[in-house]
This record gives structure tokens, C-alpha cells and sequence, in this order.
């Protein structure tokens, strides 16, 4: 357990079979704490199932098999003392397109701290103020906590649905794909969030948005048939990628 | 107020790191003139350690542009003010060089007795680092008006380079014996004049990242014929 809690989180040979598909081969990566890591790679790649891995997503899925190990601080998320509950209270996810519930703005940011048993009354009103603060929602949204969420601009749900998540004081913020639906203004706003959030949180991004990984994190994995094919900083994966592979991804010549 | 984003932040430490490494080349212009007119050799280890420093930060300054480039897909007037922030670091580098060499020449010329009085040099060596400064603040301040006052600036500096050479040529041919220390003074004016094309080659970036318009060469056709005309 000593020297891997440097990590948030670290897997281990990790592969996924979708019934005889491999999805995931071999996969060992190492994601430091309060940093945003983006995972790259083109469609089909394994980037979606490997963020699902991270709170157990995939077990939703009809046929699949996981073997290798998946540490969350050094402890094993698939051992039999991990509750679900609390792994995904601490290991959330925001996905591609806003899927607030068709709740007041209010309820979906109580949603969580109320199943939790976080906190209720004035406190949970305290805790919804903060994190609508968090995403910068509040001034806009405080005069309209109780309209239904669903009337929101797509990038307003977007951040109502990451609020949702601080709500529950996470670890881990999985992202993926989160501004596939936004246009590049409100894309740029999500991404200085996203900056913002990780002086507090783990984020892991994936995207097919190459920009995207290389504006925003500080490091890069580069995913391709089910393989992690090179993983480092950012900066590198960029401007001198140490694969062929990675190379001929980044400057758009793969395939 | 809107946050300042992470991007801009960037771009102003970039700005930030030519603007001290321009500081180092100005002071060094100042040092090495201070052993060849004071006769002091005590400037000259300053002159040595800031070239290391402009060396240093020469590496630091295409570092950090090229990660901008690599990872922030700058366009318009970011994309040119990084292109044109390379540019410079360069130029910069090369005025350190620059510094050196005249710094050199000036030990020299202290093995002997003095040639002449010095009055062309010194002010070449003012009207130099004022087109260093001007050059940089133009960039700083993205003024094209500066920027092209530098480059009108540069005549004065070739014509006193012109007249140094005139003038200590005569002590030359009248006495051998000057040689050697009239051939110093030609290159330390020579080293002046380059710093002020170096400028000059700033102030042109300074030009272009503002305005976009390509002011160097003057007179070189836009297009050249076609192989089969030549």
C-alpha cells in the first residue's frame, strides 16, 4: 500500500472483455491527485470503458469480464470491502451529454447529499449554495433554484450536473466527452472550470478532442485497441511523443 | 471582471522572461562599454555571467513557446505574437553574443595605451541599447509607431560605424603600430552596428505581429520567375 498512495488512482494489468472482445489489454496506469489527466485515443479505442472501470460502470453491461487490479488509494476497488455506494460517491461521473433529472435546479443539487444522508435542512441549503458556487452557477441560478432543471442552456445543465457531484464531496471527477454538446464558447468556460475543480479533485477527461486533452491536462494517456500506448505529461505526448503511434495520432494521421 | 485565462497568463510570462532577458542585454551593452572606455576590467565578469543567464533563458523562451504552440492551438494575433516572441528570443541571443565580442575587443585594446579619445563609440553604444530598448518596448506595448522608429533609427547607427572606420584608418596608415588596437575599435563598432540591425530585425517582427504586414526586405521581388525564365 506504502508508495502507491502518491497516486489517486492505479491500475494493474487491467483487461475487459465485452463477451470475446477484448476491450481493454493489459492496461497499468498511474493518476496523480488534484490534476486533470485527459485520456485520448480514437473511437472504439477503449479510452469510455476504461473511465467506466474507475467506479465500476461496466458492470451495468451484460457479458463483462474484468482482471487485473484497480486501486483507488492503494486500495482495491473490486475487493469485497469497496461498497458501491461509497465508491461512486467518491468516483463521479459527468457524461457527454447534461443529464440533469427532470427536478427543480434545487433537488438535483440536493439529490445526493439527501441519498447520502450528508446533511439535510439549513445545512443542505448551505451545501447547494456551495456547490452552485463551485461551478459558478449561483449568481445566475440563485433567483431560480426551484425551475426545472431540464429548461437550462446546455452548458448551465453541463455545470448543474458536475454541481450534482460536488454536492457529495467526491475524490474523482470522471469526465467524458463533457462539452461534445456545447459550442466552443461555453466549451472554453467548462474548460477553465475544469482547471479550477482540480485544485480540489482528481479529473480524468475523456475525449476524441485532441485540443481539448492537450489545453487542459497535465497529463496525457494515449489509448488504441484496447492498449495504453504511451502515458506521460501532456507536454510531451504533444510536442514529442516517444510512440510512432501516438505520433501519427496527434498529428492526425492515423488510420 | 473577467478571470484572466490560464492561456493569457502564459503569454504574459513569455512576455515577461524577453522582457528581463532584453534588461540583461541592455546592461550588458553598458558593461562592456565601461571596460573600454573606463579601462576597467571589473565589468567584464558581469558581462560573462548575464550572457550565461541570456543563454539560459534563450532555452526557457522556446520551451515554453513551443509548448504553447503544441498544446494551446493559438490563432490570429496569439499565434502571432508567439511566432514573433521566437523570433526575438533569438535576435536577443545573438546581442549577448554580441556583447561578449565587444568585451573582448576591449581587453584587448587595455594591453595598450589608449588610441584616441573615444566619442563615436560611446554614443553608438547609446543609440544602440535605445534601439534594444525601444525594439522591446515596442513589442511589449504592440506599437508599430516605435517599432518603425527603430528601424529609422538604424541609419544614424551604420553612418557612425561608417565614420569610425574612416577615421581610424588614417591613425592606421599612419602608424602600423595602431593596428592592432585600430582593428579593436572597428570591431567593437562593427558589434554596435550589428546590435542595432538586430534591433531592427525586432522592431520588423514587432511590426508584423501587429499589423500582420511584412516589412523586411524591402526590395526583394514578391515572386520569383519561373525556373524556365531564368
Amino acid at each position: 500500500m506504502n508508495g502507491k498512495m502518491e497516486y489517486k488512482i492505479q491500475t494493474e494489468n487491467l483487461d475487459l472483455w465485452y463477451g470475446n472482445f477484448h476491450a481493454l489489454k493489459g492496461v497499468g496506469i498511474s493518476i496523480k491527485p488534484r490534476m486533470i489527466t485527459a485520456i485520448i485515443g480514437p473511437s472504439g479505442c477503449g479510452k469510455s470503458t476504461l473511465l467506466r472501470c474507475f467506479n465500476r460502470m461496466n458492470e451495468l453491461i451484460p457479458g463483462v469480464r474484468i482482471a487485473g487490479r484497480l486501486l483507488l488509494d492503494g486500495r482495491d476497488i473490486y475487493s469485497s470491502g469497496m461498497g458501491l455506494t461509497q465508491l461512486r460517491k467518491r468516483v463521479g461521473m459527468v457524461f457527454q451529454r447534461p443529464n440533469p433529472f427532470p427536478l427543480s435546479v434545487f433537488d438535483n443539487v440536493a439529490y445526493g447529499p439527501r441519498v447520502h444522508g450528508i446533511c439535510r435542512g439549513a445545512a443542505l441549503e448551505e451545501a447547494v449554495e456551495a456547490a452552485l458556487r463551485a461551478t459558478a452557477l449561483w449568481d445566475t441560478l440563485k433567483d431560480k433554484l426551484h425551475t426545472p432543471a431540464p429548461t437550462l442552456s446546455a452548458e448551465q445543465q453541463q455545470r448543474l450536473c458536475i454541481s450534482r457531484l460536488v454536492a457529495v464531496e467526491p475524490e474523482v471527477l470522471l469526465m467524458d466527452e463533457p462539452c461534445s454538446a456545447l459550442d466552443p464558447i461555453a466549451t472554453e468556460r467548462i474548460e477553465e472550470l475544469m482547471r479550477l475543480l482540480a485544485e480540489r479533485y482528481t479529473i480524468i477527461i475523456v475525449t476524441h478532442n485532441m485540443q481539448q486533452a492537450a489545453r487542459v491536462s497535465r497529463e496525457t494517456g494515449f489509448m488504441l485497441l484496447g492498449e495504453l500506448v504511451e502515458f506521460g505529461p501532456t507536454v510531451g505526448i504533444f510536442k514529442n511523443p516517444s510512440d510512432k503511434r501516438t505520433e501519427d495520432y496527434v498529428t492526425g494521421r492515423y488510420g | 471582471m473577467e478571470k484572466q485565462r490560464q492561456f493569457d497568463k502564459e503569454l504574459d510570462d513569455l512576455k515577461k522572461k524577453l522582457v528581463h532577458m532584453a534588461a540583461l542585454a541592455e546592461t550588458m551593452i553598458d558593461s562592456g562599454l565601461t571596460v573600454l572606455v573606463r579601462r576597467d576590467l571589473g565589468p567584464a565578469a558581469k558581462v560573462r555571467q548575464y550572457e550565461q543567464e541570456v543563454n539560459r533563458l534563450e532555452i526557457e523562451i522556446d520551451e515554453a513557446a513551443l509548448t504553447l504552440l503544441a498544446t494551446q492551438q493559438p490563432v490570429a494575433r496569439d499565434l502571432r505574437f508567439i511566432v514573433a516572441a521566437t523570433k526575438i528570443n533569438g535576435e536577443l541571443e545573438r546581442i549577448g553574443d554580441l556583447c561578449i565580442n565587444i568585451t573582448q575587443n576591449s581587453e584587448t585594446l587595455l594591453k595598450e595605451p589608449p588610441l584616441k579619445p573615444l566619442i563615436d563609440i560611446p554614443h553608438m553604444a547609446d543609440l544602440a541599447r535605445k534601439m534594444v530598448r525601444d525594439s522591446l518596448d515596442a513589442f511589449i506595448a504592440g506599437d508599430p509607431l516605435l517599432a518603425q522608429a527603430v528601424i529609422m533609427a538604424d541609419d544614424r547607427v551604420d553612418a557612425l560605424k561608417d565614420q569610425v572606420l574612416r577615421e581610424v584608418l588614417t591613425y592606421m596608415i599612419a602608424d602600423p603600430r595602431t593596428i592592432e588596437r585600430g582593428l579593436a575599435l572597428i570591431l567593437i563598432s562593427r558589434h554596435l552596428e550589428r546590435i542595432g540591425d538586430h534591433s531592427v530585425n525586432i522592431a520588423e517582427d514587432v511590426i508584423y505581429m501587429t499589423q500582420g504586414r511584412d516589412v523586411r526586405h524591402p526590395k526583394t521581388p514578391k515572386q520569383r520567375p519561373p525556373e524556365s525564365e531564368l
